[in-house]
């Protein structure tokens, strides 16, 4: 019975599958597929599992389980008949893959079929290794591979080098046993062998050094030869594709030059000859020679410097550039990216053209011209280059929106040359496309604007007409209701004109009128609401004769349904009504917030953030979700801590200032946090204690956990305030200070509670400290610092610390900064360990260790038991 | 490395061949074939050939009624993978003479057995149609 006429029976069961209408049918149909299939297998039916195996790879390319097969394909992979190995192997590829124990079986039929007479069986079995071996099958069998990579049969060796890289990427220290075959393959004629050899020797010096030098030393010539021979070939019909004989070896071989020639200045010389020909020589008309010449380019970037070499790259980058074929734009935008980092200025004679591929009507190029346009930007093209963009802003799509303010907010954020054109530009871009602004960009604008008091006035004015054209954009309608508290007297005063603006005049009713809309439109979300009341609050101080207007709407919002707003509606309706004499005192303008100070935060507290969560939440005793603490004590909303989103790392900082958080699903750390801002606030406005609610909150805090290093000497009546998040805490303490400390925070300390450094071990030559961190979110591992000091007058060299530690722990020495330890102190070797500990709060830990060094040319051992860490590691 | 997965899709989205080269189970390629098919059977004649996913790039050309999908890493030639998709379509028409789905999909060993000879392990092993073809020819000269 002809095997391969297994067409009628699998053909039917294709027929069936589609002409199923619905997948239900077709899974009926499937069902019955497999339960026959199933049956057949176990009867051991030899006639039809050969056939039975191509209906299962098809159901398995549908998407269905096929597992019960695996043993067949083993089956047929054993029996003599080419035919059925060759339909055993493919169902051995496409079912199974090298997770799987089954495949253990295969090993030994694979290597008598390496051993086999038939070199199409030979063939099988390396291509079936190549696609699937695990790293003991590959173990098993490299000595076979090794054998056959000098087989006669150039189709042998040329799948015998790809099984080869398998090899060596799955057992890297296999690959010196075939630096020299690999050598030879190159030596080939047979174009299928080149490519294999190339890509074999290209990935050998991916996985090993000594690959590469010898490679570089005696097999650089011979590849410079070949690509020559190869581009001037004349023509093969063999290879030939669309007039280029076998553009894909010329790349390959490109790609060995490059991984050649990176990094090396000899080698890369050597190149130079053969590079510029291919540059010069390609056809470009057709996908081929681009290709050929996209590889070329790619090889010249990254190998050592050569000017001619690097400006004809540009060049035909350029070229490219101004193809009408997207593929090939695409491409050399990528290719682009690359070139900004060696030779920008190139680059930017290309501005224009990549300006236009921004506005293209492909995303895929849309996006890349975006980056590359981002890269491209310095202080003296910023101005231009943003007007573009924004001016884009306004006609893009929505889904490319989001990136493309993004990538403006940075751009405008790192090269405005003044704070004028900044405030400018921000206020173009949230009227355009304020909803895809983050939080912390709208943070950036904030500090910005405090931090040029001579256009506050024009800024608030600036912001007004801006919201009366665009209300539906909320992150614009929040900017600018904060600005109307802050400097609602210079809106309707018109102070600080500045020549280029138009004088309006806005009286404090329409002021008044804009921040009411804000508040009663139900499209306006719960961060946009808190802001109006607070500016509400401030209006009600600087315009006196509307201060009942305001009182009326902060009335109307204390039946909010939201705890929030009612929360606040209260309490700004009791300092408006009762405590008149104060307010003024409480909406005194916002201290300048220090930039840098801001920005070092941003960028060093997104840890914190993280920790805060982790480490504070189990520690609150009531969960019920009370964004703000006492009523009395947050009045300026210095504490509410946005807990959840990272991208607020930065607006925690803000936040509190802005009186923004209402995350009403982050209890624990909103409770604790606000007191320790409002503190530092008390203390300021001297308006009492805090209640005894809070203060015992804190207390608490103080018992459970340890000290936080950092906190110390800042307002030493709140000192200890041991937080997690010491950064957040430490800012908000500093309002006083001009924001000091902050940032750069190593994640580790700031995870958890600290422990105290310990003398691990002393003698009379020599000192071990150790110091602790706890991985944040991870108790049981401890990040241990030693530092070894040299108490003796002499230098110790080969310095080497070892430690040995029970089998409930395990240890991680990493490398220490040096082995030379001078003598009396004068310096110090520091090694960092890490520590598992599975019996984490039932045992603490203990270690060996033992230390060896050379003093005075003789050789010391000092060794002994560290029994004094700190408990609860 | 190199080429992750070779896909032909249908212009319904069904699959008609799928060979991959890293391990995926049987959800992960569902959900991998939806989401690119997608993606890639809603662009148009005018838009690149290069659409990016997660952390891999994949590169499609339509034939007809077929897509040819492969997946590729990210360092690798867009441009010589257009060319390799050319010349596994030129190889099977060669072989079926005017391939068109349906012969794919009635001899689907036959266009496995064809890729594999091109591809191994994610590497390109053979652009001669000669040399690819003549193990396939053997084998139906031999039933």
């Amino acid at each position: 019975m002809n095997p391969f006429s297994s067409g009628t029976r699998l053909r039917d069961m294709i027929r069936a599958i589609r002409a199923c209408k619905t997948a239900a049918e077709e899974r009926a149909v499937v069902r019955k597929e497999c339960a026959s299939i199933r049956a057949s297998i176990s009867e051991n039916d030899q006639d039809y599992m050969h056939r039975n195996l191509a209906k299962l790879m098809f159901i398995h390319m549908l998407g269905y389980p096929t597992h019960f097969g695996q043993m067949e394909c083993l089956k047929l992979i054993a029996s003599p008949g080419f035919p059925e190995k060759r339909i055993g192997y493919l169902g051995l590829m496409l079912l199974l893959d090298e997770r799987q124990e089954v495949l253990m079986l295969v090993t030994n039929s694979i290597k008598q079929d390496l051993n086999h007479t038939n070199q199409y069986i030979v063939g099988l079995a390396l291509c079936a290794l190549g696609n699937i071996c695990s790293a003991e099958m590959a173990r098993d069998l490299a000595p076979e591979v090794e054998r056959l990579l000098q087989f006669r049969d150039p189709n042998i060796r040329k799948k015998a080098a790809l099984c080869t890289i398998r090899i060596i990427k799955k057992v890297p220290h296999l690959a010196e046993n075939f630096i020299n075959t690999a050598a030879a393959l190159l030596k080939e004629k047979h174009h299928g062998v080149l490519i294999t050899g190339a890509q074999l020797c290209t990935d050998m010096c991916k996985v090993s050094t000594e690959a590469h030098e010898h490679f570089r030393k005696k097999c650089l010539d011979g590849v410079v030869k070949l690509l020559r021979d190869l581009a001037n070939s004349p023509y093969a019909p063999e290879y030939d594709i669309s007039g280029i004989t076998d553009p894909l070896l010329h790349i390959r071989l490109l790609r060995l030059l490059h991984v050649l020639g990176h990094g090396d200045a000899d080698a890369s010389d050597s190149m130079n000859d053969v590079l510029a020909q291919v540059a010069t020589k390609t056809e470009t008309n057709k996908n081929a020679g681009n290709a050929i010449l996209y590889e070329c380019v790619s090889t010249i970037m990254n190998i050592e410097d050569n000017g001619g070499l690097r400006v004809l790259a540009v060049n035909i980058l350029g070229r490219f550039l101004s193809s009408r074929d997207n593929n090939i734009r695409y491409v050399a935008l990528n290719m682009l990216m690359k070139a900004i980092s060696l030779d920008s200025q190139a680059v930017q004679r290309h501005r224009a053209t990549i300006l236009e591929c921004v506005k293209d009507t492909d995303a895929s190029i849309r996006k890349r011209a975006l980056e590359l346009v981002y890269l491209l930007v310095n202080e003296s093209n910023a101005k231009p280059l943003t007007k573009e963009l924004v001016d884009y802003l306004e006609v893009s799509d929505p889904e490319f929106k989001g990136d493309l303010t993004a990538k403006i907010c940075l751009i405008v954020e790192k090269f405005s040359p003044e704070k004028l054109w900044y405030i400018d530009q921000m206020v173009k871009v949230l009227s355009e496309a304020g909803n895809y602004v983050k939080d912390e960009v709208w943070h950036a604008l904030i500090v910005v604007i405090t931090n040029a008091p001579n256009l506050h006035g024009y800024t608030v004015r600036a912001l007004y007409k801006a919201v009366q054209k665009s209300n539906e954009q909320e992150t614009l309608v929040r900017v600018t209701v904060w600005c109307i508290g802050e400097y609602g007297e210079m809106l309707v005063g018109n102070a600080g004109m500045l020549d280029v603006e138009d004088p309006i005049t806005v009286t404090e009713a329409e002021a008044v009128d804009l921040v009411e809309t804000a508040i009663k439109r139900h499209s306006s979300d719960l961060t946009t609401q808190a802001m109006c009341l607070i500016a509400l609050l401030k209006l009600s101080s600087r315009y006196p004769s509307c201060a009942k207007r305001i009182n009326d709407i902060v009335l109307h919002q204390k039946g909010s349904l939201v705890l929030e707003l009612q929360q606040r509606a209260i309490e700004f309706n009791s300092i408006i009504e009762k405590h008149g004499k104060i307010r003024s005192a409480l909406v005194e303008r916002m201290p300048v917030l220090d930039e840098a100070t801001y920005s070092g935060r941003r960028a060093g507290s997104v840890p914190a953030v993280v920790s805060t969560s982790l480490g504070t939440q189990p520690k609150m005793s009531n969960g019920v979700a009370k964004p703000t603490s006492a009523p009395l004590v947050d009045l300026l909303d210095l504490g509410s801590d946005d807990v959840q989103a990272p991208s607020s790392s930065g607006g925690d900082f803000l936040n509190d200032l802005l009186g923004v958080d209402l995350s009403p699903a982050s209890p624990g750390t909103n409770n604790q946090a606000p007191k320790n801002g409002t503190d530092a606030l008390l203390d300021l406005l001297s308006i009492g204690a805090p209640t005894a609610q809070s203060s015992s909150s804190m207390l608490d805090m103080l018992s459970s956990e340890q000290d936080n290093k950092r906190s110390e000497g800042l307002l030493d009546n709140f000192a200890s305030l041991s937080t997690s998040s010491a950064v957040s805490s430490s800012s908000m303490m500093d309002l006083l200070d001009g924001f000091g400390t902050s940032s750069s925070v190593p994640v580790a300390e700031t995870g958890g509670p600290s422990y105290p450094s310990v003398v691990a071990f002393e003698s009379s030559l020599l000192k071990v400290t150790f110091n602790f961190s706890k991985e944040s979110g991870n108790p049981q591992t401890t990040i241990i610092e030693a530092q070894f000091v040299n108490k003796s007058p002499d230098i110790y060299s080969n310095f080497i610390f070892q430690a040995a530690v029970p089998k409930f722990l395990q240890l991680h020495l990493e490398p220490a900064s040096g082995n030379t330890l001078p003598a009396s102190g004068n310096g110090s070797i520091t090694q960092k360990l890490k520590v598992s500990n599975s019996q984490h709060g039932k045992k603490s830990l203990v270690m060996r260790v033992r230390i060896n060094y050379k003093a005075n040319g003789e050789d010391v051992l000092e060794d002994g038991q560290i029994s004094n860490f700190p408990h609860g590691l | 490395m190199g080429i992750r997965f070779v896909l032909m899709v249908n212009k319904q989205g069904q699959t008609r061949l799928a060979q991959y080269y890293e391990y995926l189970n049987i959800e992960e390629r569902r959900a991998l074939e939806g989401e690119i098919v997608r993606k890639c059977l809603t662009r148009n004649e005018q838009q690149c050939s290069f659409v990016e996913h997660r952390n891999y790039k994949v590169v499609y050309r339509r034939y007809a009624s077929l897509f040819f999908l492969v997946g590729v890493d990210n360092e690798e030639n867009e441009l010589a993978i257009l060319e390799f998709i050319h010349l596994l379509v030129e190889t099977m028409d060669r072989h079926f003479g005017n391939v068109c789905e349906l012969d794919i999909m009635f001899h689907l060993e036959k266009a496995h057995f064809m890729l594999e000879e091109m591809v191994m392990n994610g590497c390109i092993v053979e652009t001669s149609k000669a040399n690819i073809l003549s193990p396939i020819q053997l084998l139906d000269k031999a039933s």
